[in-house]
């Protein structure tokens, strides 16, 4: 009888132990880093897209050349590893002696800025718009879904060229041109998501307790409407910098001489033949980034969200 | 049925007006006076002002101008080129079937190879097949267009001279323009070798517009295969030993097709942007490339009328998409 009794404290310390010995239950910032790096694609895609962001920042100091500096003695120069090729100038040069890799460097800069700039001025104004929608039902919303289908109906990029043609080429407009095109789907998943947090309980007890509609909206339902935006922005993040490229590269984006992916490769048209490092670097460089973010978004769409699971 | 046809065309019209509003709203934000914007660098005189205001209905109020915008588009007439002084309707016209030519090749390379490549990564889950499949589909749907064309002429044009670097048909051939379409026109035509030129002239622009259509086409047959696969009734068509590529093609693909038949029909709106960038890039004479130079030449009304054309064909694409999937899907039909 003692004896079972010693060895039933025995083993209720023995549990105990293996309690406290038990990891600790996982933060919700630790669980989704456990989803997110378990896919190797979106590792893959958050791992360039924190190089580009350091290339983009320092390219200041990581370049080896000034981006605009031309030299009459090296034009066209192939990459480092080719005969005729130059260790000064890794990726060679383009057709006025600019160093091709410093270009790319700083037109992740403006890829990155402008990538950035687009989605949270659309997210922002998306956010807005698509809670009013939401939250007031009625006229406002259909007034505001009619204007986003009527956007939807046209092909973005078909858009964004009847902005650009309309306000004059230069980046600001067309950063003003991409951010405008992808309004649509950010007050779309917006609204979609107050639809459904509205009737949740947590949001009727607080418009109980008095909380005013501007509390309603942005301290209680927006949190909960976070995750499909977050997986939006990156994805808008790859139809800017693919957009803003197709834009440069029709001549109604960037001027030159400004180091923009989609207008260097529009300036090297006329060389395809004799020269195809202009060509090739630039677009790899527009489909890597484009492909990190869009490999990181399915990764952010799995771990944040089970239910959008493929 | 009626009722669904009905819902769903008085849809369509507000997004018709909506449309005009737009097309109409932009030529008007150009900054400064629209027709010294159009003279350009040239100037313009107070008189010829004075006409071209009065010609282009600009000193009329806004509401007027409007009507007078929406009376000529049902009328067919959206304005006259500056340029060339024709009609935009009939330059659209002359030029539009290049553009469908270029579009209906490459929707048919889209299907062929993203179809039965989705088919065969679903049956084949978790293979290596099914893994380069989903790689090269998001490759291909994150490609930057231009880039690849330009790639593309660079491999099979320039280094192995397979295919001819731009235009529709080599310079040594005239064509007649029967229907606009060079591949029937060529076949028209008694010239020796004028079709297989127009055939290869179109193989690579077809590549590079079919490319994201292709990998969305891909991805979207893979899921939707993989869901019809687990379904009850394929099992029972399994067990019941019906032979399996009979289960994949006659069971399972007829159904797992429907969502896969939205998404090649809404494929069309990135079809004709996309064709802004092909046809810049190989030189082909179609909407896209005429659009893109009307604005490098400020041709507005040509800007605004190519714009309304194209919006209002992607419009009744979608329309048609969704009649269809309503017909084919009584789930849709009968949902609210």
């Amino acid at each position: 009888m003692n004896q079972t009794q010693t060895s039933d404290r025995a083993s209720t310390k023995e549990q105990n132990a293996a309690y406290d010995n038990a990891p600790a239950p996982m933060t919700p910032f630790q669980e989704f880093w456990h989803y997110f790096s378990a896919n190797k694609g979106a590792l893959a895609g958050f791992i360039f897209i924190v190089f580009i962001c350091f290339m983009a920042l320092f390219a200041d100091w990581i370049a080896p050349h000034t981006p605009s500096i031309q030299n009459r003695s090296a034009l066209l120069l192939p990459p480092a590893w080719l005969e005729g090729g130059n260790w000064q100038y890794i990726l060679g040069t383009d057709d006025v002696g600019r160093d091709i890799l410093s270009r790319l460097m700083h037109g992740a800069r403006l890829s990155l800025s402008v990538g950035l700039v687009a989605v949270s001025a659309s997210l922002v104004v998306g956010i807005f718009l698509g809670l009013i929608a939401g939250y007031n039902r009625g006229i406002i919303d259909t007034a505001i879904m009619r204007i986003v289908d009527i956007m939807l109906a046209m092909p973005s990029l078909l858009l964004a060229i009847a902005i650009v043609a309309v306000l004059g080429p230069s980046i600001v407009n067309a950063a003003l041109a991409i951010s405008v095109v992808s309004l649509p789907h950010y007050v779309r998943l917006t609204r979609a998501a107050t639809l459904a947090e509205m009737s949740k309980d947590y949001v009727t007890s607080s418009r109980v307790l008095g909380a005013s509609p501007l509390r309603l909206m942005f301290v209680c339902v927006l949190p909960n409407c976070l995750a499909p935006l977050i997986v939006q922005a990156t994805l808008g993040f790859s139809s800017a910098i693919l957009d803003m490229a197709a834009l440069g590269f029709l001549g109604l984006g960037a001027q030159p001489p400004i180091p923009e992916w989609g207008s260097m490769l529009a300036d090297a048209l006329q060389f395809v033949q004799r020269a195809w490092w202009v060509v090739t670097f630039p677009g790899l460089m527009i489909l890597i980034t484009v492909l990190a973010f869009n490999l990181m978004g399915d990764g952010l769409r799995d771990a944040l969200d089970p239910k959008l699971k493929q | 049925m009626f009722q669904f046809i009905f819902k769903r065309l008085s849809l369509v019209i507000p997004t018709f007006i909506g449309i005009t509003l737009l097309t109409f709203t932009l030529i008007r934000l150009i900054p400064g006076d629209p027709i010294e914007v159009m003279a350009g660098e040239r100037g313009v005189s107070a008189e010829r002002h004075a006409i071209l205001s009065a010609e282009l209905g600009l000193d009329q109020p806004l509401y007027i101008q409007y009507f007078q915008y929406v009376k000529g588009i049902f009328q067919g007439d959206l304005g006259n080129s500056l340029v060339t002084r024709e009609p935009v309707l009939s330059e659209f016209l002359t030029l539009f079937p290049a553009t469908v030519e270029l579009a209906f090749c490459a929707a048919i390379f889209a299907v062929l190879v993203g179809l039965p490549a989705g088919i065969i990564a679903a049956v084949r889950r978790g293979t290596l097949f099914d893994h380069s499949v989903m790689t090269f589909s998001l490759t291909g749907y994150s490609m930057p267009i231009f880039w690849w064309a330009l790639l593309l002429m660079l491999v099979f044009s320039v280094n192995l001279g397979w295919t001819p670097v731009s235009g529709r048909i080599d310079v040594v051939f005239w064509i007649e323009d029967v229907t606009g379409f060079m591949l029937i026109d060529s076949l028209l035509s008694d010239e020796e070798g004028a079709f297989s030129s127009a055939v290869s002239h179109l193989i690579l622009p077809s590549i590079v517009l079919g490319t994201i259509p292709m990998a969305v086409i891909a991805r979207m047959t893979r899921s939707s295969m993989l869901e019809v696969l687990s379904e009850d009734y394929i099992r029972t068509a399994r067990s019941k030993g019906i032979a399996p590529w009979r289960v994949i093609v006659i069971h399972a693909l007829r159904n797992a097709l429907i969502p896969v038949i939205t998404v090649i029909g809404l494929q069309v709106g990135i079809l004709l942007s996309g064709a802004i960038l092909t046809e810049t890039v190989f030189a082909w004479p179609g909407i896209g490339k005429w659009l893109i130079e009307s604005i490098g030449r400020r041709d507005y009304p040509v800007v605004q009328g190519g714009i309304l054309i194209v919006a209002t064909i992607i419009i009744i694409v979608n329309l048609l998409v969704d009649l269809t999937y309503g017909i084919i899907n009584p789930r849709i039909r009968h949902s609210n």
